[in-house]
């Protein structure tokens, strides 16, 4: 059954997740985002649907356990703050190279180091750019609010085995902390042994006397293999860039400037735009949903249309080369960004729109 | 008292020619062969065939498993 | 009587475990690695568990164990397979995890993941192989290698000033309430060979009764490493590695 709550944007990853029929979670605590294992381990899943939950030593230690549980064909997770998600990098390249399908949540919090526990949006480059070592790709979902945290887990987990890849939703600390409705879905039984053995074939679940045995390795030392290997993993990333791009707009169709912004600087640019369209200025909003795949064909049709380009984000500027990127040169691009923890607030994505676009 | 009378196969092509068999046989059955195997290794062999009681040292400490082992009571 | 009379299927007392596979190990001649995984592969034959099992292989010499052994295998990064050990257990709590680790893997890189396994008391399995030396890289310095032994990062003997101590993993492990079983054996002669597969059998019956996390420590050597032939690394390792590492159960509960 549906059930509506009022819920933190933590709390709904971990409801979504016990709904969804997710085998493991595996995490270390860190602000803005601790609230994802407190609430799994206030509800004790193991006692309902026999979701393991547990406490690991660090983060090196909780993406290599979803590692473990992803070799074997369970729905596995882990979630992080900003410097936890640098210590994930490691197992993050060798679950790509695997191939292996598990979700993983990043509350962003501003850097470098230690930095602060407010949100950012800084982590963009590590997300969609690989982030470890090798050429692989995340599939990245940037929620905009409380309601897209819990939906994004069922559709993170269902690319990431549709790929055998792993999925990153990619939140911040305004999105992870802030409360709002949220209509959670009824619950799904876990897969079986018998079912993962049927739709996993790869997985580690004790080789049969009926197979050979199953490998989970990211290991190849022949030089063509590897590189055989490197195109599979690249192929795939194609289609993803071909078919699962997934964005949003809000009055784009007259606009005559663009704001490109995701999570939670989309939801400051859709007052943006109210603001502007009250000052007679024609602002339309494009919000990736996706950040990789990066909604390139949309901006890139968009630009031709557009007198000029704002990216709005908290960081120093990051998703603004992707959309440089994509506009190739067809119209001016600009950035407007805050950091440290501070969430730009509408009239100065107005002025900043202004001060790019029309001087004088 | 029955006596036992033994005999080992070693695969030849897999045997590195490491000699811990050799170390390990009680009765200097074993010795390396004088001719090369694929590898390049001199492989081990039985040199003193009726001397082997089957005890199967040989073949317990044979990192590369090539070694096979028969016992008779006669 | 013949050999030929002798070697006849009825009088078959010593072959290879069908759970080896029939791959050539890339190990060097007389490295104690095949031996280990055929201890291991035998162990898993005898209690007919080659179904339920499955190896988390290393980082190390020991990467290709999943070659070697016919079940199914997870390779882990440097150091992080009683990570992987640990969700593979706890989400099948009825298969038989074990982890295969250098003590490269287990003793630097991964120590944070060795210790809180076991501290967890994770019902596995651990085969740490000790050589003292970093095999695979070429015969770099371990965080087991002994003092004034050399090796290419410390090319006039360890230090203990510059290089610290060599550490003695196993005796940490058992002050764990977590562990039920540290042991420390070698594969060196028949009898050891003997003894260190009933401490296999051991800690694989340690987690079919669900005791806590069994580890098993083979002294072990490495000749290319240490650069002397397969027998006298042998002889160098019961003089030298059992002054340090002296064999025995450390904990057996």
């Amino acid at each position: 059954m549906k059930e509506v709550k009022l819920l933190k944007g933590n709390e709904a990853i971990a409801e979504a997740a016990i709904r969804y029929g997710v085998d493991g979670y595996f995490g270390y605590p860190i602000t803005p985002q601790s609230e994802i294992m407190e609430t799994l381990m206030a509800q004790h899943p193991w006692d309902t649907t026999g979701m393991v939950v547990l406490q690991a030593e660090s983060e090196t230690a909780s993406i290599n356990m979803v590692y473990g549980g992803a070799g074997c064909g369970k729905k596995v997770m882990t979630s992080s703050s900003s410097p936890g998600m640098s210590l994930m990098q490691e197992g993050l390249s060798y679950i790509a190279g695997a191939e292996l399908p598990c979700v993983v949540i990043n509350v962003v919090r501003g850097g470098p180091g230690l930095g602060t526990i407010q949100p950012a949006q800084s982590d963009y480059f590590q997300s969609v750019k690989g982030g470890g070592h090798g050429d692989y790709k995340l599939i990245v979902l940037a929620p905009s609010s409380v309601q897209e945290m819990a939906d994004f887990v069922p559709l993170a987990f269902e690319l990431a085995f549709k790929y055998r890849n792993p999925a990153l939703i990619l939140s911040d600390g305004m999105i992870g902390q802030m409360m709002e409705k949220v209509t959670l879905p009824p619950y799904q039984p876990r897969w079986t042994e018998q079912e993962i053995e049927q739709l996993h074939p790869w997985a580690t679940t004790g080789k049969k006397a009926h197979r050979s045995k199953n490998v989970i390795t990211s290991l190849e030392l022949l030089s063509d293999e590897q590189e055989r290997h490197n195109q599979k993993l690249q192929a795939k990333y194609q289609q993803m860039q071909a078919t699962e791009v997934r964005y949003e707009t809000f009055s784009c169709e007259d606009a005559d400037y663009l704001l490109i912004a995701y999570g939670s600087s989309a939801r400051v640019c859709q007052k943006a735009v109210e603001i502007a369209r009250e000052n007679g200025l024609k602002v339309g909003l494009l919000r990736p949903i996706t950040l990789f795949p990066f909604p390139t064909e949309a901006i890139h049709k968009l630009a031709q249309q557009v007198k000029g380009i704002l990216t709005v984000e908290m960081s120093a500027g990051q998703m603004v080369e992707d959309v440089r990127l994509a506009v190739e040169g067809k119209t001016p691009v600009a950035h407007f960004g805050r950091f440290g923890g501070i969430i730009p607030s509408p009239g100065e994505v107005v002025d900043a729109i202004k001060q790019q676009f029309i001087k004088g | 008292m029955a006596k036992v009378r033994g005999a080992i196969v070693v695969d030849s092509a897999v045997c590195k020619g490491c000699a811990l068999c050799v170390e390990a046989c009680p009765a200097q059955v074993i010795q390396l062969s004088v001719e090369l195997n694929a590898k390049g290794m001199n492989y081990a062999a039985m040199a003193l065939p009726d001397a082997c009681t089957g005890c199967a040292n040989c073949a317990m400490v044979c990192p590369d498993s090539c070694i096979t082992v028969y016992r008779v009571k006669i | 009587m013949t050999t030929n009379d002798i070697v006849k299927p009825e009088n078959l007392v010593y072959a290879k475990t069908p759970v080896l596979s029939d791959a050539v190990m890339h190990y060097c001649p007389g490295c104690s690695h095949g031996v280990v995984h055929k201890l291991v592969a035998e162990v898993i034959e005898d209690l007919q568990i080659q179904e339920q099992t499955i190896g988390i292989a290393p980082v190390g010499c020991a990467v290709f164990a999943y070659n070697y052994l016919e079940i199914d295998w997870q390779e882990a990064a440097h150091g992080r397979a009683p990570a992987l050990a640990t969700a593979v257990k706890r989400l099948h709590p009825h298969k038989y995890v074990f982890t295969y680790q250098g003590d490269g893997d287990l003793a630097a890189i991964g120590t944070a993941e060795t210790i809180h396994a076991c501290n967890r008391g994770e019902n596995i399995v651990i085969i740490f192989i000790n050589n003292g030396i970093y095999g695979m890289t070429g015969g770099q310095m371990a965080p087991t290698t002994l003092e004034g032994m050399k090796a290419s990062t410390c090319p006039s003997g360890r230090n203990h000033e510059r290089d610290g101590f060599p550490l003695k993993m196993s005796d940490l492990l058992a002050l764990l309430p977590g562990t039920c079983y540290v042991t420390r054996q070698s594969v060196h002669t028949p009898g050891n060979v003997r003894k260190a597969k009933k401490a296999i059998t051991q800690a694989f019956n340690n987690q079919k009764a669900q005791k806590g996390t069994s580890v098993v420590e083979i002294v072990s050597s490495c000749n290319s490493g240490w650069k002397m032939s397969p027998v006298q690394a042998n002889k160098w390792m019961e003089e030298h590695m059992f002054q340090q590492y002296p064999l025995g159960d450390l904990k057996n509960i």
